[in-house]
């Protein structure tokens, strides 16, 4: 049934645009949250046979069966929750423009089949078409207000994307010469023999710099701070929340996993880039003055964290992975939300104008604190259990230094928050914002809704480990 | 007299390449975007000669015939640099080409060095197939992908296009 989470957001943006435009302009946004919400009540409340089950006549329309695992389970959940976040925020940056709005509906609503259709894919050509379905609509959603700087900002994206596209599908040419298919099954067996073959290495080193740009990993990050921060708020969240999660991370992790392709010069390169990328994204995040700037880097940094736990490769740092995989999800989401509570009311995201707006907007700025000490790793926040478990592992597998970049790093986080959070929220109200108000219920229900689930995550964290986390390995 | 296929192939290559790097270092777009078109002609020859006679349509129609179309469609409605420009844009652009030999030099060592074996003889032997029976029978779930990237498209030019024109009749309007 997990096809439908493809087939009715298609439906959806078909039906919206039929002759009864004008009734459909008005309600696209209500359908949009709608299909949100129910992708996301589905996942939480149907068991994993539901998904893997597939109608008579859908399999004859599509010649299709789907596969779906508690990794898709995550990333379909991560997709709904952003995708209804990014709504609310478009209907409250948006407001009077029913036009753009309904525009903003219908591309989210493809970027999100696309998301959900690159998670049910069972090869690589497949996903590599709806790798490029989510690219295609996020380039419009960057560029979607006309501005100079996001048009700039699509551009590089764009470019650096076109260069991640061209390896991917050089190596999947490369791939189908020596194996004569595409699907992780056939090539899983094959990679093992094959492993020495300069052709099947060439392919492998082309898929993974592909994928490592879609990720926006250090050295191929140039692309994100412009696209992050010159985008308008409801795509910085998409975009930070699950776009480069769904293109860049899950297809890497589904990659190396589905096609054993973690060998020894595998786990050390991709190890060395997770290590390069906290870093240096931690220490770029510190100097920046423009707050969605500084989330650009500090996504960089956390990305790198997931991308440390697939290098590990063992149960416990896969499921740390993918579990922070969803909690930077949600956490980037909402700072993203408070970046546009604070754009909006404000008028600027510049932090050295900004200070002690905490008091005029006690909501955006008690949200944020949950979303930064998240972000840091303070118990007993989601992000601290998530950061904990990929240091343990990195710690049990012996790779005692990269445990080590990896609480260091954390501090470095802790350091720019709380600069972001001085600078931003605290202190003495800065001049020029004594009537500023707080933000509507637009924006404070989706970041208390993130909040929430940032502080529940955290609290549930034995459960959801034993019950959850710890098989996807198993399963993967 | 005999026809030498390989010369005719290293041959069409060496264009190929010339055309490419061509397309890349003019400075004028237009050129760049003929260099382009020529480059899709030669390989549409190549996919002919390596009896790929589908791949070398679709070449010739979309890349060497309608994508030059809409590069050249695009180049006539914008506006030529000014002359004081013109030398130092030159500069700014072959700056980004210094490298270029040094990567033409490694590209060719690592493939002297490591050959790469392209003729593996324990290649997998490829089904058959016509692309009708590829297309609808083993990659119809793609076709689903295919769909909603041209629905993007279309909303990605009423986005970006559609929705500019009508900001510009507004400012017309008000003038």
């Amino acid at each position: 049934m997990s096809v439908l989470l493809i087939l009715v957001p298609l439906a959806a943006v078909l039906i919206m645009n039929l002759p009864l435009h004008k009734l459909m302009r008005k309600l696209a946004f209500w359908v949009g949250l709608v299909l949100c919400m129910l992708q996301a009540v589905l996942i939480i409340r149907m068991p994993i046979g539901f998904w893997n089950t597939q109608p008579d006549l859908l399999y004859r329309l599509l010649l299709f069966r789907p596969f779906t695992d508690n990794l898709a389970f995550v990333m379909f959940l991560s997709i709904a929750i952003v995708g209804f976040v990014s709504l609310l925020v478009a209907r409250y940056a948006i407001e009077n423009d029913g036009s753009k709005l309904f525009n903003f509906t219908n591309l989210l609503l493809l970027a999100m089949a696309g998301m959900n259709g690159l998670v049910v894919s069972r090869d690589l050509f497949s996903l590599y078409v709806f790798l490029e379905v989510s690219a295609v609509a996020s380039f419009i959603l960057i560029a979607f207000n006309n501005g100079k700087d996001a048009l700039e900002g699509t551009f590089k994206y764009l470019v650096l994307s076109a260069v991640a596209t061209a390896m991917i599908l050089s190596a999947i040419g490369l791939l189908m010469t020596v194996t004569g298919s595409v699907s992780f099954k056939t090539l899983s067996s094959v990679m093992g023999p094959n492993s020495g073959n300069p052709v099947v290495l060439l392919a492998v080193a082309l898929l993974l710099g592909g994928l490592f740009i879609k990720s926006g990993l250090v050295p191929f990050h140039g692309w994100v701070p412009d696209a992050y921060s010159s985008a308008p708020s409801a795509t910085s969240i998409l975009l930070a929340g699950i776009v480069t999660k769904t293109t860049g991370v899950y297809a890497l992790i589904r990659v190396v996993t589905k096609m054993n392709l973690l060998t020894h010069q595998v786990q050390v390169l991709v190890m060395a880039v997770a290590a390069v990328s906290i870093v240096v994204g931690a220490l770029a995040a510190l100097g920046q003055s423009d707050f969605k700037r500084m989330l650009a880097y500090s996504s960089i940094s956390q990305v790198g964290y997931i991308i440390l736990g697939l290098g590990i490769g063992s149960n416990l740092a896969l499921a740390g992975a993918v579990f922070h995989l969803f909690n930077h999800a949600i956490f980037k989401s909402l700072l993203f939300v408070n970046a546009a509570a604070v754009e909006k009311q404000t008028g600027t995201r510049n932090m050295d104008i900004l200070g002690g707006i905490s008091d005029k907007m006690p909501v955006t700025g008690f949200t944020s604190v949950i979303a930064f000490l998240s972000t840091a790793g303070i118990p007993p926040l989601s992000g601290f259990w998530s950061k904990l478990i990929i240091i343990i592992a990195a710690w049990k597998a012996g790779f005692h230094v990269y445990a080590l970049i990896a609480i260091l790093a954390s501090l470095l986080t802790l350091a720019y928050f709380l600069s972001m959070q001085r600078r931003v929220f605290f202190g003495k109200l800065a001049s020029g914002f004594e009537d500023l108000k707080e933000a509507n219920l637009w924006i404070l229900v989706p970041a208390c809704l993130l909040a929430a689930i940032t502080i529940g995550l955290g609290l549930c964290i034995p459960w959801l480990l034993n019950s959850f986390l710890l098989p996807i390995r198993s399963i993967l | 007299m005999t026809f030498d296929f390989n010369m005719m192939n290293i041959f069409l290559l060496a264009l190929f390449l010339a055309a490419g790097v061509w397309t890349v270092l003019t400075s004028r777009l237009l050129i760049s975007a003929i260099g382009l078109a020529v480059t899709s002609i030669m390989l549409t020859i190549l996919l002919f000669l390596m009896k790929a006679p589908l791949a070398g349509v679709f070449e010739l129609s979309v890349c060497a015939g309608l994508i030059t179309v809409v590069f050249i469609s695009t180049i006539s409605l914008t506006k030529p640099v000014e002359k004081s420009e013109v030398l130092q844009l030159k500069m700014k652009r072959l700056k980004r080409f210094v490298f270029l030999p040094l990567l033409l030099f490694l590209a060719a060592w690592v493939l002297f060095a490591k050959p790469l074996h392209l003729t593996n003889p324990a290649q997998v032997p490829v089904e058959q197939t016509t692309l009708q029976h590829v297309l609808w029978f083993a990659r119809r779930f793609d076709l689903i992908g295919q769909i909603l990237i041209i629905l993007t498209g279309v909303f990605g030019v009423i986005v970006l296009f559609k929705t500019k024109t009508g900001q510009a009749e507004k400012q017309d309007n008000e003038r």
